[in-house]
């Protein structure tokens, strides 16, 4: 496998693991933008009117449906649908799972963000003469941030995951490796693939990881510059907040 | 039990049924299908049944002591949690096929399967089992050591009882995901309700064939659906005073 | 000065918050709704700023009816301090503390040295600017809530039950510096609080209000103590009205005898030389009153020992030369001689004075006064 890794022709052929680590990443980030721009807005909306909780129910429930199936299940009604170019027969039931899944975990971790801060916050907030979208814009949204995270987080794990699998359906990215050296029974290929992924999901992880740094206010994240000394401080950081369970569904 | 064919895209239709092809191809043609396929498809179920719940029960039974080594010993709470963090973040089926090497079994051998769902759900559990404990209310904790007892006696009559209802709600979401993930193994042969996943898709080249795909996610619902029951059901069984409450 | 007019608050589920409320509160006054929980006096507070909308009445800010002006406009018109301080848990103190100036398209820079002069104001070190919430006490919070409710300098504060999350000690520290702001601010506030101490202790009217939002009795803190309008206000001012009511009445000058003191480090026989009735009090070498020593039990003088602090009774409180009646009397009843201690602003001996004779002054006020509209004078009372 090191090997493999180490023949810079694998590298950079067409095909080559540049090109799919690319690829891979293009289907991931398509869906999580989307994801994002569906079931944030959408979660700071249910949180703050504590209207369409139900909406959350249902984007769980989907979380049982089974990725593979799901996927396959899209490509073969879509496929005689589409007659364009290239690789969009795959990509794009690849992309509505990748959404599927990644809105689920943004949406209830948002909603819980939102919720979760403390009600004497808001009604100061209101209180002091905010509109409704200040509110949300202002003080829930900076407050949600550390769930908001952990949703995006868990997300992107599981969009980077799936990605591979879509590689079963005929699609680019890294899970080509694993399944034409599966195929070929070239395991320094499949093995190469795989640890490539893992280390493609370790990376984004630690990247949103700090991003999630340099945007949560150190008051909410409890990481203070100076100590407070005992005499002035209370106890402390502020509780942490319980972050939702990720899920693997792929 | 042979493998479905490897190839992408798959051309060749190892598994296509010879006689019993249902004619029926829209997604109701499952009923049919299952008819047609049962002794092949109820053992495909009964291994994805295995596959999805053995894992959790072996994962919560490594999960708890180490949750509790989190605990007890405030300083493994930070190495341990990460590295379950970390384990956590690598795709399943990285960890399917990276298995053979790592225990030295077959590539098709279900047990990789079973590992490696193992130690997805102790990276989950781990941290679970550790706030969960965590969270059972200070004076609960001082009120049962004023009362006499032991560390230990604390830890099981007391502390674990408490932290039942989370680390329920963490097995149930591992149980659910396992379902998942059975199936995506399926991918690499792997023998489970995966393959009426794999058959659709090599059936479906020309034109659609849904009932095998249908009948796999209807089965997949059921079973994740199932399981969630059991360990529900479990959890009230090891908690009744919160029955006592209307808790759920 | 803000003026309910028959205001109501009806709930869906037909429950009646508040009923047919008339109220005025003055300017430059503190105004407190008192009252058991459910009464209404949240409910009423949230309706001034119309956190809650009110279902029949109005409620008029100076000659403005509030229903007429678009709530955020109104709020930010208008000081909120509640419970638990509600500040923005990701803004440093200086941000929370500008969050109205900044909504009001204020100065940045301006908002921000305002902010630092209130926090100065309300007994913040400066060096807490750049703080989070989470690193500051409950009683800091607390002063960083009403510092905020006061950046934009509004003519009115709506205050709801600030000080019942912090403890006991801090509350009355709080209480205190409260008044002395209000005393140099002069803002028309609106106070809600469960506590008929902390009622009378703040209030220049209070409002008790008895569940179902009636309005059981508005008076001054005097008169709700001395003519509790009927048994439900009666019992809600509780026990000791009558000791407590003189907590308003200021004693005047009171008939103070001469206290022959020794100062600690004199020898015992001068003590026991100076005892009166058993009891000899001790000052500092700059006569502050220290404590009581017994001399009916003290050694043989020819023994040298001296007067040390261990030895002192400190059961005694202090009174002022300008202190109320209760303070007064709490000095003669709490000294193990009998004899209370008077001292001056710097808290130099005056004198004593015994029970009997703040009782005779306060028989001789009560005569007077004729009535029970005994004006208020100490700025709260000892405890």
């Amino acid at each position: 496998m090191i090997q493999w890794l180490n023949d810079p022709g694998n590298w950079t052929a067409q095909g080559g693991i540049f090109d799919q680590l690319w690829a891979h990443l293009q289907y991931a980030l398509i869906a999580l933008v989307v994801a994002i721009v569906l079931a944030l807005p959408l979660g700071l909306l249910i949180g703050h009117t504590g209207r369409g909780r139900w909406l959350v129910t249902v984007a769980n429930a989907v979380r049982s449906l089974p990725v593979l199936g799901l996927l396959i299940l899209l490509y073969v009604m879509l496929a005689p649908h589409i007659h364009g170019r290239g690789d969009t027969v795959y990509l794009l039931p690849t992309e509505i799972v990748l959404i599927l899944l990644a809105v689920p975990p943004l949406l209830a971790s948002t909603v819980a963000g939102v919720e979760n801060v403390d009600p004497a916050v808001r009604d100061a907030a209101a209180g002091m003469g905010m509109r409704g979208g200040q509110v949300v814009r202002k003080v829930e949204l900076p407050n949600a941030l550390p769930l908001v995270f952990s949703g995006l987080r868990s997300a992107t794990l599981q969009v980077i995951a799936t990605a591979t699998v879509a590689a079963y359906l005929g699609l680019g990215g890294l899970g080509r490796f694993v399944y034409d050296g599966q195929a070929s029974q070239n395991f320094a290929e499949r093995n190469a693939g795989a640890l490539l992924v893992a280390l493609l999901a370790v990376v984004a992880d630690l990247l949103l990881a700090v991003a999630q740094r340099y945007t949560v206010s150190r008051g909410v994240s409890g990481r203070f510059s100076s100590r407070p000394d005992a005499s002035t401080s209370a106890e402390g950081g502020p509780p942490e907040l319980p972050a939702p369970p990720a899920t693997h569904t792929a | 039990m042979t493998p479905p064919g490897l190839t992408a895209p798959p051309v060749l239709l190892h598994h296509a049924p010879t006689a019993g092809l249902a004619v029926d191809s829209s997604p109701g043609g499952m009923f049919s299908y299952f008819s047609d396929h049962r002794d092949e498809v109820l053992n495909w179920l009964g291994y994805h049944a295995w596959l999805s719940a053995v894992p959790v029960l072996a994962g919560l039974l490594i999960a708890l002591p180490l949750g509790w080594l989190a605990r007890r010993y405030r300083w493994t709470y930070p190495p341990l949690v990460t590295a379950a963090g970390v384990l956590y973040t690598i795709p399943s089926i990285a960890l399917f096929v990276a298995m053979p090497e790592l225990i030295g079994t077959q590539i098709l051998d279900p047990i990789n399967v079973a590992v490696a769902l193992t130690v997805y759900t102790v990276a989950l559990l781990v941290r679970v089992v550790a706030d969960g404990l965590a969270a059972v209310p200070e004076d609960v904790a001082q009120a049962a050591t004023a009362m006499g007892l032991t560390r230990r006696q604390r830890l099981l009559k007391v502390e674990l009882p408490l932290a039942v209802p989370v680390i329920a709600a963490g097995v149930r979401v591992a149980v659910v995901a396992n379902v998942s993930l059975v199936a995506v193994a399926g991918t690499i042969g792997v023998p489970n309700l995966g393959q009426l996943f794999t058959t659709g898709f090599q059936l479906s080249v020309g034109n659609p064939y849904y009932p095998p795909i249908t009948l796999g996610i209807v089965l997949c619902v059921l079973l994740a659906l199932v399981l969630d029951l059991l360990v529900v059901g479990a959890t009230r069984l090891v908690t009744p005073w919160r029955r006592a409450v209307g808790g759920s | 000065m803000i003026r309910f007019e028959s205001v109501s608050k009806k709930y869906p589920d037909g429950t009646l918050a508040v009923d047919e409320l008339d109220l005025v509160a003055p300017s430059g006054r503190i105004t407190v709704l008192v009252g058991p929980s459910g009464c209404g006096k949240t409910t009423s507070l949230r309706m001034i700023n119309r956190m809650i909308e009110p279902t029949d009445g109005r409620i008029w800010l100076d000659d403005r009816d509030t229903a007429s002006v678009p709530t955020h406009e109104l709020r930010r018109g208008i000081g909120y301090v509640i419970q638990h301080a509600g500040l923005f848990p990701h803004r440093t103190v200086v941000d929370n503390i500008t969050t109205v100036p900044e909504l009001l398209g204020q100065d940045k820079k301006r908002a921000r040295a305002r902010a630092m002069e209130l926090m100065e104001r309300v007994g913040l070190p400066a060096q807490l600017a750049k703080r989070y919430p989470a690193q500051l006490s409950g009683g800091q919070q607390q002063r960083v809530g009403v510092a905020r409710a006061l950046a934009a300098d509004p003519p009115v504060m709506l205050m709801d039950e600030p000080f019942s999350a912090v403890d006991p000690v801090v509350r009355a520290q709080l209480q205190n510096e409260f008044l002395r702001l209000q005393g140099e601010l002069g803002k028309t506030i609106v106070f809600v609080t469960h506590d008929i101490d902390e009622a009378i202790k703040l209030g220049d009217q209070v409002a008790v209000l008895r569940v179902g939002g009636h309005l059981a009795q508005l008076a001054s803190p005097a008169d709700l103590l001395a003519a509790p309008a009927d048994t439900f206000v009666a019992e809600f001012v509780g026990r000791d009205r009558g000791y407590r009511a003189l907590g308003f009445a200021g004693a005047g000058r009171l008939p103070l005898h001469h206290e022959h003191s020794v100062a600690l480090g004199s020898g015992l026989g001068e003590a026991r030389e100076a005892g009166v009735d058993g009891w000899v009090l001790v000052t500092d070498a700059e006569e502050r009153p220290q404590g009581w020593l017994r001399t009916d039990r003290l050694a043989d003088a020819a023994s040298g020992e001296t007067v040390v602090q261990e030895q002192l009774n400190l059961g005694g409180t202090l009174a002022s030369e300008n202190a109320t009646l209760r303070e007064a009397l709490d000095s003669a009843l709490s000294s193990p001689s009998g004899r209370g201690v008077i001292v001056d602003g710097s808290g130099l001996l005056l004198g004593t004075v015994t029970a009997s004779e703040v009782l005779a002054r306060i028989e001789q006020q009560r005569v007077a006064a004729d009535g029970p509209s005994v004006r208020r004078t100490g700025a709260g009372e000892a405890s």
